[in-house]
């Protein structure tokens, strides 16, 4: 059977103004303005967004799962990072 | 805007209100369990800990080879079924009774195709490729499901489709927004909110049909005894004879048996038949007050397995008609392809 080879596309919708963007799901279409006119009639048909974004699936990159551990780790042992981590004197205010 | 062609409100289905209730409960555990995502462990151990654990797999996650499998041919199955459902409504968009009824079939039937295509993309994360999937189910080495092999006599088949296949539908749907596959899970919570709506207009169709002339009733009278036991069938083969269940079950892919579902599907409509005024044609139909439900006569399975072996009464038009859309629309496709490249082309030079 004869094969269309059409590029993936994610979507993203920002659902109201104020909200970020988010991811929705993917589909396929030759190019990016077919990909923003079949998201809008794919994930928007209630109103579901005041925006959207199309990426090519193949510009994406993502991280390993497999490197989970050792990709955010490093963040794990920095807990002063967190305002909880210090002590705030008893009576101070405004901190 | 299009006027109103019925002129009391159809009372609240008793059920549909609590169904709609279960899929924001599933879309909110599913936010819950993400936020207390777990530690990171290697391999088998870590997969089934997060199943049991009631957390997601996604898509780049490992896991078994044959629950990535599982899920394709089921996440498939109904992609294919949400594509060919379109067809017998479709029969009925360019003779529906008023501009009203025809605007909200057109809307339900492009809902058809768009659940579709999210099921597609769900099953795409899985690693298969879309124009695979549309090849297996017109060369029929993937199936869909056996209820739209079923002709659409007349007009009130359209209600009888909404309110009892959609219906069965739901009931079985509701729980797969709880699926342990994330992209799945995510697409399915999509697709319940938007079915509700053709359950709802199928119930209304009929409503208006059963309290209309005679010759109405007796058409909805018609469509609902044609369509019962197909509906029921829609659950699948009896516990005993289901070959996925078991394994679905511990991968969490399914929360309950075809017959627990069938079983809920049948108490559900008892009490929405009696406010619509018509018979469900089953003479073994009665309320059983020791077990808590209804006792009712089973669908005939061999009829079932005949239907899904490629028998039943429409079986072949289906796939004829979607290997004329599919093949018919391919200069569109290459057009729009032959556009994009010639686009590309320009811009780089």
């Amino acid at each position: 059977m004869s094969k269309t080879d059409w590029p993936l596309w994610e979507v993203f919708i920002r659902p109201r103004r104020g909200l970020a963007h988010t991811h929705a799901g993917s589909l396929h279409a030759p190019d990016a303005e077919m990909a923003l006119r079949n998201a809008r009639d794919l994930y928007t048909r209630r109103q579901e967004g005041v925006s959207i974004w199309v990426v090519p699936a193949a510009g994406i990159t993502a991280s390993s799962p497999d490197e989970k551990d050792s990709f955010f780790e490093p963040a794990a042992d920095k807990v002063y990072r967190h305002p909880t981590f210090y002590d705030v004197p008893e009576g101070v205010a405004h901190l | 805007m299009y006027g109103n062609d019925f002129t009391t409100e159809p009372p609240e289905q008793p059920g549909a209100r609590s169904l709609l209730d279960q899929v924001a409960d599933a879309e909110r555990d599913l936010q819950d369990a993400a936020r207390s995502d777990r530690a990171g462990q290697a391999g088998d151990d870590y997969f089934m800990s997060v199943i049991n654990a009631d957390q997601k797999i996604e898509p780049r996650d490992w896991m078994p080879d044959k629950y990535r499998k599982n899920l394709i041919r089921q996440i498939a199955q109904h992609a294919h079924s949400e594509i060919i459902g379109m067809q017998p409504e479709g029969n009925w968009i360019s003779r529906a009774p008023s501009l009203k009824r025809k605007a909200i079939l057109l809307a339900k039937v492009q809902d058809e195709a768009g659940h579709g295509l999210y099921l597609y993309a769900a099953a795409e994360t899985l690693g298969i490729d879309r124009a695979e999937l549309s090849d297996m189910l017109i060369d029929g080495r993937q199936k869909y499901s056996s209820i739209f092999n079923y002709p659409t006599l007349t007009w009130a088949d359209v209600g009888a489709i909404g309110w009892l296949v959609d219906g069965a539908a739901i009931v079985n749907q509701v729980p797969l927004c709880r699926a342990s596959y994330g992209p799945y899970a995510r697409a399915m919570i999509r697709v319940c909110k938007e079915e509700s709506f053709h359950q709802r207009q199928g119930y209304e169709i009929l409503y208006t049909l059963a309290h209309g002339t005679p010759e109405q009733k007796a058409m909805a009278q018609d469509a609902v005894d044609r369509w019962w036991y197909p509906s029921l069938a829609m659950f699948g083969p009896p516990d005993g004879d289901s070959t996925h269940s078991e394994q679905s079950m511990l991968w969490k892919i399914k929360r309950f048996s075809n017959d627990e579902l069938r079983q809920r599907f049948v108490d559900m409509c008892v009490g929405q038949a009696e406010i619509l005024g018509l018979d469900l044609p089953d003479p073994g139909l009665r309320w059983n007050e020791e077990k808590q439900q209804h006792d009712y006569t089973q669908p005939d399975y061999d009829e079932l397995f005949r239907v899904i072996k490629g028998n039943g009464p429409c079986n072949r038009d289906r796939i004829a008609h979607r290997r004329a859309a599919h093949e018919g629309g391919q200069w569109v496709r290459d057009a729009a392809e032959a556009y994009a490249k010639k686009k590309t082309g320009v811009a780089a030079a």
